[in-house]
């Protein structure tokens, strides 16, 4: 084994959240995809951060950490701010803009 | 160069078996994104994925990341996730109708697509021999870390934290609500109760509790009137909705109305 398999690893989990994104229609779920997005984004840098042998892809793996928790926050507030409104965390529902 | 650096990473067997038992979880778990359909298991599965992530980050000698994202994540972020699951609605389970056309299908062609371009470039790259960071973690890695994140990234450091700040403040205005009807007090519902009554539908006292009869003390049990008939509006409205409201066993009435009347002889005898 080497550390490309960490790479590999990583790249499947982005796929499977990018996935999630396009596919689910409850809002909670797509934010989850993001979040799993973020997540293996942050493998990724750590794996490099060791083949590379400094901490550089650590200190901004914590970057992206604290902008995935600020990300989240505004998210569910905006589900929650939606489903008083609407009655609903379906990402379908929420079509003023169509048409 | 440092000699520790010249050597190259040696990967040892623990972490290679760590990697093939947690990495298939991982991605079983991830899966679980796509398939299953009620948010909560979707929402611990996701526990399961980031707790297995944070492991990686350990093995990969970054043991500050690892703890930073079991308390982050699982700590907090998930646990955010099922307070607003909560709110919501547990059952907000979605429509299987499509409403883009063939939306699915285009959605897995490029996800296929999207998983062979990143296996290529990951696979065309010249990637360097890995290194370890023994060098870099000599004065242990959250002193390492800290040292860039407070020396040479001091800046970022701080719009980070602005960035916090605003999340923070936006969070709050999103979840605040403007009130459109007036409070309904103490004083309202008083009224409303006696107007109730006074229209023959309610009653003024309170409700009788449930389950007040010497052999069940359960939420779930309806309590006794004078002749012994179960009270349905003594239980709570979610237990007679689910049906698990208890059933009175008739022969412990029986029991109960004996050892009472013979009781009040005694009292009468005394």
């Amino acid at each position: 084994m080497s550390l490309t398999h960490y790479l590999v690893l990583a790249a499947i989990l982005f796929v499977i959240g990018a996935l999630a994104v396009l596919v689910r229609r409850n809002a909670l779920v797509a934010l989850m995809g993001v979040e799993l997005m973020l997540n293996a984004g942050n493998l990724m840098l750590v794996t490099f951060a060791r083949m590379h042998g400094n901490l550089e892809g650590q200190v901004l793996a914590f970057f992206v950490m604290v902008v995935a928790a600020a990300e989240v926050v505004i998210g569910l507030a905006i589900v929650v701010a939606i489903f008083r409104t609407r009655n609903s965390a379906s990402i379908d529902d929420v079509d003023l803009l169509r048409n | 160069m440092n000699p520790l650096a010249q050597a190259g990473l040696e990967i040892s067997t623990g972490e290679t078996v760590l990697f093939w038992v947690l990495a298939p979880i991982a991605v079983l778990c991830a899966l679980s994104l796509l398939f299953t359909r009620r948010p909560v298991r979707i929402a611990v599965a996701m526990i399961a994925v980031l707790v297995s992530l944070a492991v990686f980050y350990i093995a990969n000698e970054a043991p500050f990341l690892g703890v930073a994202q079991i308390v982050v994540y699982t700590g907090a972020i998930m646990m955010l996730f099922l307070f607003v699951i909560m709110l919501v609605g547990v059952d907000a389970s979605e429509s299987r109708t499509e409403r883009l056309p063939g939306q699915r299908l285009i959605a897995a062609g490029a996800g296929l697509g999207l998983i062979l371009l990143l296996v290529a470039v990951g696979s065309r790259a010249v990637l360097p021999q890995g290194q370890g960071l023994a060098a870099a973690n000599a004065d242990s890695n959250a002193v390492g870390v800290a040292r860039l994140i407070f020396g040479e990234y001091v800046f970022v450091f701080e719009l980070v934290a602005a960035l916090l700040i605003t999340a923070a403040v936006g969070a709050i205005i999103l979840a605040h609500r403007e009130r459109v009807e007036p409070k309904v007090t103490q004083a309202d519902l008083a009224r409303q109760r006696l107007a109730d009554y006074a229209g023959g539908t309610g009653s003024v006292a309170p409700r009788p509790a449930p389950g007040v009869y010497a052999r069940h003390n359960a939420a779930d049990m309806p309590a006794l009137d004078a002749t012994g008939e179960p009270i349905e509006h003594s239980i709570t409205t979610v237990l007679r909705i689910r049906g698990q409201r208890g059933e009175v066993d008739t022969d412990q009435i029986e029991q109960i109305e004996a050892t009472a009347d013979h009781t009040s002889t005694k009292e009468v005898d005394g």
